[in-house]
């Protein structure tokens, strides 16, 4: 006998999470499937973790109104969730005359989109904003409510809340196909088990399109992955401590010189279209493309300080604005589809998603509505996911009292960002557990600092080992075919 | 007659010798810039010794496995031998420093020795 | 808690470096010599460094680097150093304040006389480097591949690429293979060997284990695991000559692509550090920039032979005593002067004895109330009256002197404090 649920989520992402947790509110089941190992791990985790203030999306499009509506969501979200974010503006910087009309340009759109808090600063007041910029600066956008955060924390924040209301998560479940009565969708089939459900809502990321055509919708629409590269500079050697935005080009915002809220530079993303969905390799091109974006806004950032490089996919989707009057073929998908029964469907939730998921819950929310379910509020809804001890953040006298609690937060386990045993095994064991390295490292900021997980990976290889009551040749990476290790030293195969 | 190529590791110097050869003798030796170059030559090209680290496994030890080494050398062509002899081994926790974990391997002469010690799990 | 919360030399590592250090501060005289580790046991890299090679030089032994760590463990033993293990510096003060934190002893803080700083090197990653390609599992450097080979006990993959032909990366090579791995290749991106020789000729050439020099890795290719490394020639310039590109199957890549010594907590400390050495600037007793922050071991630069960093260690730990001792001597020479009954205040605060020997030494003080009666004005220590005068009356305008003079000088010396009380005589 199948499970039913009233709702399932298909894809773990910031915007399936943010769908689950508002859900979650509601008298009503909700299971939320992802395929990886872990939430997140798609573009959710490899983003450059910008709160948009809306300036760049094209106005009237869904994607504007989403990122307008998301942003001021932003301080209320991460008081409930408890997540870093900082709302510290940003600015789009001209690097010489014929850059300004560009920029202005920028704040015309962004008038248009609703967005407030914007002004146009002259060279001088950009420099003495940013001591480092390029001297070739003509003058910049500032727009106050553009801001930072942590992405991996904002999406197993929502999880783990949505997870407190009930909500059922399952990892490594990969959704398969529907099961359809008719032209009505009335379950799913994964890896694992088949669900039946009264909604099913598709948040698959990347691979949305393939979901979506699976129930019969929008063939012509499709997804390619967009790559963006990053470097990750050392903190102690390099800080610039403002989100500074090029003038945009065809292929986006452009590479951005930013602060992170861990306090590292990051520098990127490169946007290069590919064919392969999965392939998220670095390449010489991409990190020479960052190496000169980089130098036009800081001229002096020096790629010898960078500890890290990765790189993140995007869905790029190629949906046209059902805005009328618009010419505009990237918009966002959030609809209630009319041909198929009991869907929601997204897709192409690429920047500004990260900013517009809050926002985007809510619709999808309100589509449930304007169509006719009854969602019924929960009494005993909480929506405060509390935060727990981050030992680095902690003062002398925090750290004390802590370890006094409880003593494994005085075992130091990654020795560049701090981070203590006791905090690995809360990850452990958290609403949402963490189980893979990779799973604790987005959660605790372990291994991303110069030593890159050099001393703490055999360490936190045996307390995963130890706390999951697994082999440490079981332990892995990021799922299943990524394991640190094969077997005994003295267990030579013949 | 054979010409053999070897680099000599008596010092840090690394000097390119030619050695050369008539079955298991050997009739020359160039490119050492000293004596004990020679000698090494010779012993090299007619019978290799090597030292040889590795490690055994321990029951109830601090860690599961304590490094040996052989107190001096034995022939080169004997090491996959002496390994799979030290592999065999398992031995209890605590060992001590310097204990003989297997005299006289293979009858070589040389015995294989605890490089530390290694107390029991607390 | 600790037992104590000040010692004379507190030497960060517990590797070579540190222990000749603490081994030489307590020859020198030091009484207290604390070792911090964050290891489980100490050793540092020694642990790990299984084959032979190390104490030629200072003990005229072959021994291998466990060997050599334990016959100067032992030593620094007997002489009494204490060990703090599993145990992590987290701040250094440019006061020579430290605070550490470990599960036995929670957050805790403690001062030092004089700092060793001995931390070692930590090894030069992958992203440092900017190899292009996926981030699979299976990239690691050789020394996190060596502490789980011959000290956790497991190995990390079945066939091998080794990029660096540095010596950790080569008797890595040596004892992988003796493990049952098999090692595909060794790439070195200079026309020349990274490492020594002899590694060259007991690791690789005995294991017919191909180098190639001039070489390095174009990109990293796998998904969840390494499947393949895309190896490439280089010119002089290290830029890729095409065509030369070779695909090699593995399933591990490992990393000996340089040492960088780990002067986070030098830096914190407010140590000054050479660009080119990546190490503290010292001088000839390894005192840093910082008085009283000494620096010993690869912390200062890279050393290719164990038996130097022990001479080095045991330099920096014979400089940090003689300075602890003489911070101690200061300490000592100061005793604290302390208001006591109906007393409000006194100056000075402390007094060197040395003065008293030479000169007089005047105390001011002024009293809580007024006490309008003949009145004693005692200066004494815990178990001494030192002198002893009177005054018909005493009221807090009007500052009140006792003089102590060089006759008082052998009194004064029995006190660990002065205390003054004023008293009116009716009440003796």
């Amino acid at each position: 006998m199948q499970e039913k649920f009233d709702f399932i989520v298909i894809g773990g992402g910031v915007v399936g999470s943010m769908i689950a947790r508002w859900l979650s509110r509601y008298e009503a089941s909700v299971l939320l499937i992802e395929k990886e190992a872990d939430i997140g791990m798609g573009c959710s985790s490899a983003n450059t973790a910008i709160v948009h203030a809306g300036y760049d999306p094209m106005p009237g499009s869904l994607k504007a109104k989403m990122n307008v509506r998301g942003n001021p969501m932003w301080d209320q979200l991460a008081g409930e969730l408890n997540f870093a974010f900082e709302r510290r503006g940003d600015y789009v910087v001209a690097i010489g005359d014929e850059e300004i009309p560009l920029v202005e340009k920028l704040m015309e759109q962004g008038k248009k989109n609703g967005v407030p808090g914007m002004i146009m600063l002259n060279g001088a007041e950009v420099r003495a904003r940013e001591k480092n910029i390029n001297p070739e600066v003509a003058g910049a956008l500032w727009a106050s409510t553009g801001g930072i955060c942590d992405p991996f924390q904002v999406t197993v924040a929502a999880a783990e809340n949505a997870v407190m209301n009930g909500v059922k998560v399952m990892l490594n479940t990969a959704f398969l196909g529907f099961i359809t009565e008719g032209n009505r969708i009335i379950g799913v089939r994964t890896n694992h088990e088949d669900f039946l459900a009264r909604w099913t809502i598709n948040s698959a990321g990347m691979y949305s399109d393939d979901v979506m055509h699976k129930a019969g919708v929008r063939p012509e629409f499709l997804i390619k992955a967009r790559r963006g590269e990053y470097f990750v500079f050392d903190r102690a050697d390099i800080q610039i401590d403002n989100v500074l935005f090029p003038v945009p080009s065809s292929k986006g915002k452009g590479i951005l010189v930013t602060t992170t809220v861990h306090g590292n530079t990051v520098v990127g993303p490169t946007g290069t279209v590919i064919d392969d969905k999965e392939d998220s390799s670095t390449s010489t091109e991409g990190l020479q493309e960052l190496a000169d974006g980089a130098k036009k806004l800081i001229p002096g950032l020096n790629l010898k300080y960078a500890i890290a490089t990765f790189s993140g996919l995007r869905p790029m989707g190629n949906a046209p604005t059902k805005t009328p009057g618009l010419n505009y073929n990237a918009d966002y998908i959030i609809e209630i589809p009319e041909d198929v029964q009991v869907f929601v469907n997204l897709g192409g939730i690429e920047s500004p998603g990260l900013t517009s998921a809050p926002a985007i819950a809510e619709m999808v929310v309100d589509l449930l509505k304007d169509a006719g379910e009854p969602l019924v509020e929960k009494k005993d809804w909480d929506p405060i996911r509390p935060a727990r001890p981050r030992f680095r953040d902690m003062t002398h006298k925090e750290r004390q009292l802590l370890c006094e609690m409880d003593p494994r937060f005085g075992r130091v386990i990654c020795r560049c960002e701090n981070v203590t045993e006791g905090e690995i095994i809360a990850e452990v064991h958290a609403p949402i557990p963490a189980i893979t390295y990779d799973a604790i490292k987005r959660r605790t900021w372990l291994g991303t600092g110069r030593c890159q997980g050099g001393f703490d990976m055999p360490r936190v290889v045996n307390i995963l080992a130890r706390e999951l009551g697994i082999s440490p040749t079981e332990v892995t990476k990021r799922g299943h075919g990524s394991e640190y290790l094969y077997r005994p030293t003295k267990e030579v195969e013949d | 007659m054979e010409e053999r190529n070897l680099i000599c590791t008596a010092c840090p110097m690394g000097c390119r010798l030619v050695v050369k050869m008539e079955g298991d003798q050997v009739l020359q030796i160039a490119g050492n810039r000293c004596r004990r170059g020679e000698s090494f030559g010779r012993q090299e090209a007619i019978a290799p010794q090597r030292m040889v680290a590795s490690t055994v496994r321990v029951l109830n030890g601090f860690h599961p496995l304590l490094p040996v080494y052989t107190k001096g050398t034995v022939p080169k062509k004997k090491i996959a031998e002496v390994l799979a002899e030290i592999r065999k081994v398992q031995i209890a926790a605590p060992v001590a420093n310097k204990t003989v974990i297997i005299k006289n391997i293979l009858g070589t002469g040389v015995d294989v020795v605890a490089s530390r010690d290694m107390p029991a799990k607390a | 808690m600790l037992a104590k919360n000040i010692y004379d030399v507190v030497v960060i590592g517990s590797g070579p470096g540190g222990v000749a250090a603490a081994i030489a501060a307590k020859q020198a005289g030091a009484d207290d010599v604390l070792v911090i580790e964050r290891d489980v046991e100490p050793g540092g890299i020694l642990v790990q460094c299984i084959h032979n090679g190390f104490g030629l030089t200072s003990l005229k032994e072959d021994l291998p680097g466990p060997g050599y760590a334990q016959y100067y463990l032992d030593q620094a033993k007997a002489l009494g150093v204490e060990f703090l293990l599993d145990t992590m510096v987290l701040d250094v003060t440019s006061q020579r304040k430290l605070y550490l934190s470990s599960q036995e002893h929670g957050y805790v803080d403690l001062e030092a006389r004089a700092l060793v700083m001995a931390m070692g090197c930590r090894e030069r990653t992958r992203a440092q480097i900017r190899i292009p390609g996926m981030r699979p599992n299976g990239v690691f450097t050789a020394g996190t591949a060596q502490r789980w080979v011959n000290v956790e006990g497991w190995m990390p993959g079945k066939k091998f690429v080794i990029l660096g032909s540095g010596d950790i990366g080569m008797i890595m090579a040596r004892r992988l293979t003796y493990e049952g791995a098999k090692v595909e290749r060794v790439l070195e991106i200079q026309s020349y060997l990274s490492g020594l020789t002899r590694n060259y000729v007991q690791c690789l050439q005995d294991y017919d284990i191909p180098l190639q020099l001039n070489y390095t890795i174009k990109r990293i290719m796998g998904k969840n695991r390494v499947e393949a490394i895309e190896a490439v020639q280089v010119d002089q310039r290290w830029n890729f000559v095409p065509g030369t590109e070779e695909i090699i199957p593995c399933d591990t890549l490992l990393l000996s692509v340089g040492l960088i010594p780990e002067n986070e907590l030098s830096r914190k400390a407010g140590v000054i550090l050479d660009p080119v050495t990546g190490g503290p600037f010292v001088d000839e007793t390894f005192q840093t920039n910082v008085p009283g922050v000494f620096a010993a071991g690869n912390v200062v630069h890279v050393y290719d032979l164990v038996d130097w960093v022990t001479e080095a260690g045991f330099g920096a730990g014979k400089g940090a005593a003689k300075f602890a001792l003489a911070q101690k001597a200061a300490e000592q020479r100061y005793t604290p002067v302390k208001a006591g009954r109906n007393v409000r205040y006194v100056v000075p605060h402390k007094l060197d004895k040395q003065t008293l020997e030479q000169e007089e030494v005047h105390l001011q003080m002024r009293v809580t109330k007024p006490i309008e009666e003949d009145v004693w004005i005692e200066v004494h220590g815990e178990n001494n009256s030192i002198v002893r005068r009177s005054e018909r009356y005493v009221r807090p305008g009007e500052m009140v002197t006792v003089v102590l003079r060089p006759a008082h000088y052998a009194e004064v010396c029995k006190a660990g404090t002065l205390t003054i009380d004023i008293y009116p005589k009716s009440e003796a």
